[in-house]
C-alpha cells in the first residue's frame, strides 16, 4: 500500500513533471508581498545559479553574457520552452508568481537538460513579482524581446490597476528594454486586448510594427501555438488578440 | 474560539497607531519657519517677528487630518502642505494665502516643487505620483481648484520621497520597495513622465528621505538617501551608481554591544543638506541628537563627522530643516497625538549653527534661536513643552513608521484561517 501512495511527480516514462501535482488557482494576487528574495541590484544576480553549464562559478559572470528575453507570467513554460532552442545562442528567463508553478517550471527545464545534454542550457525560471521588480532584475537596455502572454484580465474596474500591461509600468518595460526590442502581447479576452493595444499606442516609447514585420517574425508564431494556454484557446476555437511593439526612441515616434 | 484568537494575535502585533511625526521647513531665506503637527500648520514670520496668518477660503482648520509633507520652493515663493486629509494646499509665501487646493484621491505622503516653481508634485499611497501646474500662482492670484494628471508610478508601494534635482531635469521617487527611480522630469509633465534615467537600487528596506549635495564640480548634484536598513548612501544618479555606504546607526554607537540592531529601531527618518552642501545633517529613530556626515565630493564618499548630542533633552528630531541664507539647521521633534495618553499634539523646535567641517556646532538656546520665544510659542504652541513626553512620543513615531513602510509578516499557523473568506473555499465548508 506505500508504495502506491508515493507520488511520483516525475513521470517515469517522460522523465518531466506530471502537471497533475503541480495544479495552482490561474489567479495570483500580485499585491500580496509573498516573502521570496529578489535581488537587490541586476548585478546581484547569481547566474550560475540558473546557467549553470555557461557560467559554473558564480564571479565567471562578467557581464559579457546577459538575459536578453523575459517571459512575464511564463506559467507552465510553453513559450519558453520553444524560444529556448529556436535561439540556442541567447539567455532566457520566465518570471512566474505562483510557486507550485514556478516549481513545474524548474523541475521540466532541469529533466529536459538531462534527456538533451547541451540543450535547454539558455533557460530558466524565477519566482518573482515582476509588477514591483523588474528593475531589480534587468538593467537598463538589457532586454531585446519580453512578453506577456495571456495575462490576468482583472475584469472590474476597480481592479484594472493590477494589470501587468499600463501606462505606468510600460515606463519600466521601457526602461529595461533596448530600444528596437520588442515586446509581444497576447489575449483571447477582447477588452483585455483593447486596452493592451492602446496602452502601448498611447505611450511615447512604443511603436506598432507593420503588418510585413509580424509576418517575418518567427516568433509571433509562436505566441498562440507554443503555451498550452493559447492551445487551450485553439481546441475551444477561440479568437486571440495581440499587440507587438518596438521600443522607440522618444524623438522617433512620428503620431 | 481558535480564530478569533489567531485574529487578536495578529492585531496585537501591529498596535494601531496612526500618529504623524511633526514635521518643519524652513524658507530659503529664512524669512519664515513652518511647522506642521498633526492637521496643524504653524508658520512663524522672521522679518515681521510675529505668527503668519494664514488665509484659506475654506477657513480654519485648513487641514482636517494630518500634515504628512510641507515645503519651500527652492526659489521662496511657495510654499506646500499635504497630507491624511486627501488635499495639497498651495500657498503663497508672501501673503501667506492658500492660492490652490489640490484634491488627491487618496492620501498623500511626499510632496515636491519644481526647480522654476511651475509644478507641484505628490505622491499618493498607492505609489502613483501626481503633477499640478501651478505657473502664475505667487501673482497673489488664486488659482482655485486644479485636477492633478497622473506623472509615474511605483506598482503598489509607498513613497516616502519626492525631490527634484538641482537642475531641474530629474524628479527622484524613494519607495517602500527599497527603491529610487530616476525620471527626466519632461517639458510638458502634465503627459506623464515616461524616461526612466535609472534606478539607484542598493538599500535593503525603505528609502525614507532624498537629499542632494550641491557641489560646483557636479551641477546635477549628487544624491545622499536614508532608509530603514540604517544606512546613508551615496548615488550618481544619470547611471543609478552607488558610490558610497555609510552605516551611520552603527557609526553613531546605537547598536549593542554584541553588534546586533534591534530589528528595525535605527531607520534613517530624515535627511538635509547644509551650506556647500558638505555636511549632511542625518536624524535616526533612538538617536537622541543627530549624526553629521560630510561628503567628499571628488573621492565620491561619505564619512561620519560628528555626533551631536542635544543637552539636557531626550531629543528624537521628527523632522531637519536648513537655511542656506542663515546657516542654520533647525530641527523639530513632536507627533500629532499620543495615543492613551492625554497629551495634545507635542512639538519641540531646537536649532543648531555653526554647522562646518571646522567648528563645533553649537546648540542654541530657546533665548539665542531667531524669533526667541515668540517663535517657539508659535511654533511649539508654548514655550516650553513637557519633556517627559518626548521619548514615548519618539515611540509612537518609529511604531507608526514601522507599520507603514515595513512589510507585515503574517504567522504561518493561521494561514488556513485567514483564507476562510476566499469563494473557492467557501463552497469547500
Amino acid at each position: 500500500m506505500p508504495e502506491t501512495e508515493v507520488k511520483a511527480t516525475i513521470s517515469k516514462s517522460t522523465g518531466l513533471p506530471r502537471k497533475r501535482f503541480y495544479r495552482a488557482r490561474a489567479h495570483s494576487n500580485p499585491l500580496s508581498d509573498s516573502h521570496f528574495p529578489v535581488p537587490i541590484s541586476p548585478s546581484q544576480f547569481d547566474y550560475s545559479l540558473h546557467y549553470p553549464q555557461i557560467f559554473p562559478s558564480s564571479d565567471q559572470a562578467d557581464g559579457s553574457r546577459k538575459i536578453q528575453f523575459a517571459d512575464i507570467g511564463c506559467g507552465f513554460g510553453g513559450l519558453l520552452i520553444s524560444l529556448s532552442t529556436l535561439f540556442p545562442e541567447t539567455l532566457m528567463i520566465g518570471m512566474e508568481l505562483r510557486d507550485k508553478v514556478t516549481e513545474y517550471v524548474k523541475e521540466r527545464i532541469l529533466s529536459l537538460r538531462v534527456a538533451n545534454p547541451g540543450q535547454y542550457q539558455n533557460v530558466s525560471v524565477v519566482r518573482t513579482n515582476s509588477m514591483k521588480y523588474i528593475p531589480n532584475y534587468f538593467e537598463k537596455a538589457q532586454l531585446t524581446k519580453m512578453f506577456f502572454l495571456f495575462p490576468d484580465p482583472h475584469f472590474k474596474e476597480k481592479n484594472h490597476r493590477r494589470r501587468v500591461i499600463s501606462p505606468f509600468l510600460l515606463d519600466e518595460y521601457a526602461y529595461v528594454l533596448k530600444a528596437g526590442g520588442i515586446i509581444y502581447t497576447i489575449t483571447d479576452v477582447e477588452e483585455l486586448g483593447d486596452w493592451m493595444k492602446s496602452c502601448l499606442e498611447n505611450h511615447p516609447m512604443f511603436e506598432a510594427l507593420t503588418e510585413k514585420e509580424l509576418e517575418a517574425d518567427p516568433v509571433v508564431k509562436l505566441l498562440s501555438s507554443a503555451t498550452e494556454e493559447g492551445q487551450k484557446v485553439a481546441r475551444n476555437g477561440g479568437q486571440t488578440f495581440q499587440a507587438v511593439f518596438r521600443r522607440i526612441v522618444p524623438s522617433d515616434k512620428t503620431s | 474560539m481558535e480564530e478569533t484568537e489567531a485574529e487578536a494575535e495578529v492585531e496585537s502585533n501591529r498596535d494601531n497607531v496612526e500618529v504623524a511625526p511633526a514635521l518643519i521647513a524652513v524658507h530659503p531665506e529664512q524669512t519664515s519657519v513652518a511647522v506642521a503637527v498633526g492637521p496643524d500648520l504653524r508658520v512663524f514670520d522672521l522679518l515681521a517677528g510675529s505668527a503668519a496668518s494664514l488665509v484659506d477660503e475654506c477657513g480654519a482648520p485648513f487641514h482636517k487630518d494630518s500634515i504628512r509633507a510641507i515645503r519651500f520652493g527652492s526659489r521662496g515663493k511657495l510654499f506646500v502642505s499635504a497630507g491624511d486629509d486627501k488635499t495639497v494646499k498651495i500657498w503663497s509665501t508672501e501673503s501667506w494665502r492658500c492660492v490652490c487646493t489640490v484634491s488627491s484621491e487618496k492620501r498623500v505622503s511626499a510632496v515636491a516643487i519644481s526647480e522654476d516653481g511651475c509644478h507641484v508634485c505628490f505622491a499618493d499611497k498607492f505609489g502613483v505620483v501626481w503633477v499640478v501646474d501651478v505657473a502664475g500662482s505667487h501673482e497673489h492670484v488664486a488659482l482655485g481648484d486644479r485636477k492633478p494628471t497622473p506623472l509615474l508610478s511605483h506598482y503598489c508601494s509607498i513613497i516616502p520621497s519626492l525631490e527634484f534635482s538641482p537642475d531641474g531635469r530629474f524628479i527622484l521617487s524613494a519607495d517602500r520597495d527599497s527603491k529610487i527611480r530616476v525620471t527626466n522630469f519632461p517639458k510638458k509633465p502634465l503627459n506623464g513622465a515616461h524616461e526612466i534615467q535609472s534606478f539607484c537600487l542598493g538599500h535593503t528596506e525603505f528609502v525614507s528621505c532624498l537629499a542632494f549635495v550641491h557641489a560646483r564640480e557636479c551641477p546635477q548634484g549628487l544624491l545622499v538617501s536614508g532608509s530603514g536598513d540604517s544606512t546613508v548612501r551615496l548615488w550618481d544618479i544619470s547611471s543609478g551608481v552607488l558610490l558610497d555606504t555609510c552605516e551611520v546607526a552603527a557609526k553613531a554607537g546605537l547598536l549593542e554591544s554584541n553588534g546586533e540592531a534591534e530589528e528595525h529601531g535605527h531607520a534613517v527618518t530624515d535627511l538635509c543638506t547644509t551650506i556647500s552642501g558638505l555636511l549632511i545633517a542625518v536624524a535616526i529613530q533612538s538617536l537622541q541628537g543627530l549624526v553629521l556626515l560630510s561628503c567628499d565630493v571628488s573621492a565620491q564618499t561619505l564619512s561620519v563627522s560628528k555626533v551631536v548630542s542635544i543637552a539636557g533633552e531626550a531629543f528624537v528630531p521628527t523632522c531637519l530643516g536648513f537655511s542656506p541664507a542663515e546657516g542654520k539647521l533647525w530641527m523639530v521633534t513632536g507627533v500629532s497625538s499620543l495615543p492613551a495618553c492625554n497629551y495634545p499634539p507635542l512639538s519641540r523646535v531646537r536649532v543648531i549653527s555653526a554647522i562646518d567641517a571646522e567648528q563645533e556646532p553649537v546648540v542654541l538656546g530657546d533665548d539665542e534661536i531667531p524669533g526667541g520665544e515668540k517663535l517657539l510659542e508659535t511654533l511649539q504652541g508654548s514655550a516650553s513643552v513637557d519633556e517627559s513626553a518626548f521619548l514615548a512620543a519618539a515611540e509612537a513615531v518609529k511604531t507608526a513608521m514601522r507599520n507603514l513602510l515595513i512589510k507585515k509578516q503574517y504567522p504561518a499557523d493561521n494561514r488556513e484561517s485567514r483564507k476562510k473568506t476566499r469563494n473557492d473555499r467557501k463552497l469547500k465548508m
